[in-house]
């Protein structure tokens, strides 16, 4: 009988071990639910460098020495004001960005892709890495930087009315390569031609030059993260002619470096040309 | 109510006499200065590009070359299956040892911007009496080891360190120098749970950070509060000021050092004893009786 009558004692201890057990299952319930809602942004555009998100907020200790890093850089950029342009900002709350961690709009500021990439080499816990911006050489360079992927949206873009606007592809740091013109025979017309900009995914660091230079109201051509914006084909597809053509890589190579190199000729070049004196 | 006003006068008209202004506010003056220019060479860190501390109290780079690091950060990044590079591991085992074998609790009055607004709560709370007719909300002060474990428990559910996504010591000082956006609604709300709510709620009740300074500084830090009850005059002045009252057991009992690790050696008790019966000494020293010590 003795042995199985409760321990006032024991029994206090353990109903307030339950009760601080309770307390941090609803603490954490509500904890868990703030920080889950708060790390899922799936627009949040990263600095050079930057692991894919989930293992980016693994390891961001959110120091902000990246963002002390961009905005204490030789070169950094003022505005008509006189203010410092500063790329990287660091989410507060309010922002609905994961709080504490680096990002950069870029319509306000877009990244300037110094080629020292000082945000990254700043970054204490490798959540910014410099493994991840080694070209084939082993060198660091930030044209392998893969922040999101510019897109353009035709129905916006000037381009595509036939008007000559090549902001975007001029802004560009790795121009003819990561943007290029097309040539399109414009249908309103007939007889024109519209030199539109088209980004190339494999080149685009998608740093935002672009789309801070588009001269719209709303940019036409915008960057968003690389898995929102590109898609897959997957294995279902194949392109028979890569296999029976002869040296189709290289021809696809050759076609697509006129195609890049292509420029629009000066007013000088195009009035001093044979054809039009005999038109 | 007006006894408790002219027993506080009589005690203030006796401190003036026994100690000046200076000497009864010491260690707060030195805290303040300390907090204030921590934070100052933060912001001038980022803004004007100094090199003395940049970053923030999560990590930072003393003189470009010492890395400091949160070590409870470190450690909730350990939990999410990170391991951090030997820089940050090396700054945070420089922050755990000096707090953990020298300080003790210090970083929550000595270095937290936090402090600053939950002192002032206190400040004014008291000033205003309401935690005299105020009804007590019972918040154990161990909640906060409770929340210690659940960042480290929840880093591993969530993938990421979990505290410091709602940190409001993170969202404060990285707002004042990153920029605050909507972080001075947590700042505001803060102060008014302490200020109405809970008597040193955030600081002595809920804070994980606190609590794991708590924890590690127990066993060892070297720097305590010493206690000598020969001169004590038990007038409690030091109980009314202490944010962690409980750590105070010893006044008017015996002659012993404060060897809990919820002390923040904060040094408000020993600026307002009018005995000296309150001072800084080392954890082995004994304090009972020793004059010198004064």
């Amino acid at each position: 009988m003795t042995d199985k009558k409760p321990d006032p004692k024991r029994r206090k201890l353990l109903v307030g071990f339950l009760q601080g057990l309770g307390l941090s299952v609803v603490g954490g319930v509500i904890w868990a639910a703030i920080v889950h809602e708060n790390k899922h942004d799936p627009l949040v555009l990263r600095p050079p460098g930057a692991y894919p998100e989930d293992e980016f907020l693994k390891k961001c200790i959110k120091c902000g020495l990246c963002v002390i890093a961009c905005a204490n850089r030789p070169n950094v950029p003022y505005d008509k004001k006189g203010n410092k342009m500063v790329t990287l900002r660091l989410a507060s709350p309010g922002d609905n960005k994961p709080i504490g961690t680096p990002y950069f709009i870029p319509r306000k500021v877009p990244c300037y892709m110094c080629e020292d990439v000082p945000c990254t080499f700043a970054c204490p816990t490798k959540a910014l890495d410099t493994e991840l911006l080694k070209n084939e050489e082993g060198k660091v360079d930030v044209n392998k930087a893969r922040m999101g992927v510019a897109v353009v949206d035709y129905n916006s873009c000037i381009a595509y009315w036939g008007l000559q606007c090549d902001a975007c592809v001029r802004a560009c740091p790795l121009m003819h390569k990561a943007i290029y013109i097309d040539v399109r025979r414009n249908r309103r017309t007939g007889k024109h031609a519209m030199l539109v900009p088209v980004v190339d995914p494999d080149y685009c660091t998608g740093c935002g030059l672009c789309e801070f230079a588009c001269p719209t109201d709303k940019p036409a051509i915008y960057v968003l993260p690389r898995d929102i914006a590109l898609g897959k084909i997957g294995k279902h597809y194949v392109r028979g002619w890569m296999e029976t053509e002869e040296n189709v890589e290289e021809k696809i190579k050759e076609r697509e470096k006129e195609l890049r190199e292509w420029k629009p000729k000066t007013p000088e070049e195009y009035l001093n040309e044979e054809d039009l004196l005999y038109e | 109510m007006s006894n408790a006003v002219a027993v506080s006068r009589t005690q203030e008209s006796h401190e003036e006499r026994e100690k000046s202004f200076l000497a009864r506010n010491k260690y707060l003056i030195l805290r303040r200065t300390t907090q204030l220019t921590i934070l100052s060479l933060y912001i001038a860190g980022n803004y004007l590009g100094w090199k003395i501390l940049q970053g923030n109290l999560s990590t930072s780079k003393f003189l470009e070359v010492i890395p400091l690091s949160d070590p409870y950060a470190v450690l909730q990044m350990f939990f999410a299956g990170v391991v951090v590079g030997t820089d940050v591991l090396i700054g945070a085992l420089i922050i755990l040892t000096f707090y953990s074998l020298v300080a003790g609790r210090a970083f929550c009055s000595w270095v937290c911007p936090v402090n600053i607004i939950t002192d002032f709560a206190n400040w004014l709370k008291v000033k205003l009496g309401l935690h005299r007719e105020e009804r007590k909300v019972k918040i154990p002060r161990s909640a906060r080891y409770w929340f210690l474990v659940l960042g480290l428990v929840l880093s591993p559910i969530l993938g990421v360190p979990a505290f410091e996504f709602i940190s409001p010591v993170s969202i404060t000082h990285r707002g004042l120098i990153f920029g605050m956006g909507l972080g001075w609604t947590i700042i505001l709300a803060i102060f008014i749970f302490d200020l109405l709510v809970v008597k040193n709620g955030w600081c002595g009740h809920l804070c994980p950070l606190g609590a794991f300074y708590s924890v590690v500084s127990k066993p060892a830090s070297l720097i305590r509060v010493g206690y000598d009850l020969n001169k004590c005059t038990e007038c409690m002045e030091c109980k009314r000021v202490c944010p962690e009252v409980q750590v105070l057991w010893m006044i008017g009992k015996e002659s012993k050092p404060v060897l809990s690790g919820e002390c923040t050696n904060c040094g408000r008790c020993i600026d307002v004893c009018p005995e000296h019966a309150l001072f800084y000494t080392l954890r082995f020293k004994k304090s009972g009786g020793d004059k010198d010590e004064a």
